[in-house]
């Protein structure tokens, strides 16, 4: 195949008379990208013109594979989308299929859902933010804030046995029961947190280097967010009320009583304000879910047919044994009806949601992820024109664009 | 989720050809390609479905009872009343086609430019259709059914650009 033997064209080509400007190739392997996209640049000195993303660097196909793979194998998958918050993705996808499938799950498994992905938004708040820190020079908060993620995978290990990648969730339950070290382990942070976060408010919320790289710059208006898609934190910071928990309550998320953060700044400030108040919110959430939390079985039960009976139920009961065989055995599984259904959580960054369409088989026939990375990803050329170069670290960094997820 | 009913209502007595059902609580709509256009506009205009959540393609080559090839799937949701809403625009081959929403919601730009990429369906009138994720070079349409999984040998016929050859591969 011959490759093509010109540039695509593209926004850049309508400033040709102006020779002058410099084309300035901002990653796909730069450290302030933090990941691997590719940004091309047109310049006038110091001030960005334009910018035109290059993305699919990263792009590995996963929707093809959610096609050949069953619906508890797929949720590996999900993990590499957004890996900062890997359990917020487990609990979307299997959210869906539960939603295809007509599982209502158990009140445990919801509040155990819940807490997952609560701390799994606080981590990924983390990385964010710390990364705008870093970006603008704040080295020491960008390491105040990678600090309290390490209790946060040690809860996430305790939970599930894995970190970074944590496969935590099943069709109909979990993988594992919380057991109550892991309980303990959650208490404990939600002690111990609070006080990094103070810290790390009082470094950075009125220092006038980071306040002033950041107040006024890439700002997304109130029209503009919602015209362009933009979803989560991005869109509350220009005062789109708008948050999937609160709206369209999924999980008993209205069983919980939480603020929902908005800012009317629209700037790298304000969503980075938000985000630092989202964290005390999703403390607020898990606070409450664990204190609260019902007890009763994680999975539902045998009649069901879709979660695997613990190894005690196999043995002793026929249901239990004959649920087992049911879903180990090839041709049996899932009963799976030709219908179609779209269901999206509130994620760290924005609105996950995943269009699986079921045809049957134990596998989906298609498995879309809408991914907000990559519309949050779109509104990058039309926040930094404009602005100086130093100011596309900030407002990449506030954007929060996970690769992973951005290209699947 | 009333006033959803109605604009569904209003849409079917208003296009001849728009269906409508609902699954697990959630709404939707069918349209031919041609009133696609026509109905979105309509449903964010009139309606208050402001927020275009997503557009993706499913394709219904082997699908058990499907009448046409591909569905292109528009997500819309009302910001005011968080309502939410499917819709389903029936393209078929040789030409799959539908008309561009990026003069309704500026977030169709990038979503229509991966349909177009993975599913090889036209967006008429979008101002930059190229590829996203994939090569420009790239022939295939990889999300459809009848490509293999594991692609149709593309990694092995890419030309290695070494110092040597280079200037025959600019950019």
């Amino acid at each position: 195949m011959p490759l093509t033997p010109e540039i695509p064209p593209g926004d850049l080509r309508r400033d040709e008379p102006r020779a002058y400007l410099w084309t300035l190739n901002f990653g796909p392997q730069h450290p302030a990208t933090h990941t691997t996209l590719r940004i091309v640049l047109k310049l006038d000195g110091e001030r960005v013109v334009d910018a035109m993303p290059e993305i699919g660097y990263l792009h590995s196909g996963f929707e093809k594979l959610g096609e050949h793979l069953d619906f508890n194998q797929y949720v590996t998958i999900t993990d590499r989308m957004n890996y900062c918050s890997a359990a917020a993705n487990n609990v979307a996808w299997h959210m869906a299929v539960e939603r295809l499938l007509g599982i209502e799950v158990t009140p445990r498994c919801r509040y155990l859902r819940v807490i997952a992905a609560e701390l799994s938004r606080i981590a990924d708040h983390l990385v964010c933010n710390g990364a705008v820190g870093l970006d603008t020079g704040a080295f020491t908060y960008f390491v105040y804030a990678f600090n309290p993620r390490e209790p946060i995978y040690d809860i996430f290990e305790a939970l599930c046995g894995a970190r970074f990648t944590t496969s935590y969730t099943r069709v109909g339950g979990l993988a594992h029961d919380a057991t109550p070290e892991a309980i303990d382990m959650i208490r404990l942070f939600l002690r111990e947190f609070p006080r990094t976060l103070d810290d790390m408010e009082r470094l950075l919320d009125r220092n006038r280097i980071f306040v002033d790289r950041t107040k006024g710059v890439g700002v997304l208006s109130r029209e503009e967010a919602i015209n362009r898609g933009a979803s989560g934190p991005i869109a509350r910071a220009s005062g789109v009320a708008r948050d999937l928990r609160r709206d369209e309550p999924y999980l008993g998320y209205d069983e919980f009583n939480f603020d929902v953060i908005c800012a009317t700044g629209g700037d790298c400030y304000a969503r980075y304000l938000v985000r630092m108040a989202e964290m005390r919110e999703s403390l607020k959430i898990v606070h409450q879910a664990i204190e609260n939390l019902p007890g009763g079985p994680v999975n539902v039960g045998v009649g069901e047919r879709t979660a695997l009976p613990d190894k005690r139920a196999v043995h002793s009961t026929i249901e239990g044994l004959i649920t087992h065989f049911e879903l180990s055995m090839t041709n049996r599984g899932f009963e799976v009806p030709c219908e179609e259904v779209y269901s999206a959580i509130e994620s760290p960054s924005g609105e996950l949601g995943f269009y699986v369409v079921g045809d049957g088989s134990p596998r989906a026939y298609r498995a879309r992820t809408r991914p907000p990375s990559l519309v949050h990803f779109s509104l990058f050329p039309h926040l930094i024109r404009g602005h100086r170069l130093s100011d596309v670290v900030a407002v990449l960094g506030s954007l929060n664009v996970i690769a992973g997820e951005l290209d699947r | 989720m009333s006033e959803t009913l109605a604009a569904v209502e209003a849409l079917k007595k208003a296009y001849p050809g728009v269906a409508a059902d609902a699954f697990r609580g959630q709404q939707r709509l069918v349209a031919p390609a041609a009133a696609a256009h026509d109905v979105l506009r309509a449903l964010k205009e009139e309606h208050g479905f402001d927020f275009l959540a997503d557009i993706t393609c499913v394709d219904y080559l082997d699908y058990p009872g499907a009448a046409d090839r591909y569905g292109v799937v528009y997500v819309l949701v009302n910001t005011a009343t968080s309502a939410r809403l499917v819709v389903r625009a029936r393209v078929n081959d040789p030409e799959p086609t539908v008309r561009s929403v990026v003069d309704l919601w500026a977030a169709a730009d990038w979503l229509e430019r991966e349909v177009w990429d993975l599913f090889g369906i036209r967006f008429e009138g979008h101002p930059d259709p190229r590829r996203l994720v994939l090569p420009d070079a790239f022939e295939a349409h990889p999300l459809r059914k009848d490509y293999p999984l594991q692609g149709h040998g593309e990694r092995h016929n890419h030309p290695v650009v070494t110092r040597e050859n280079e200037e025959q591969y600019p950019g």
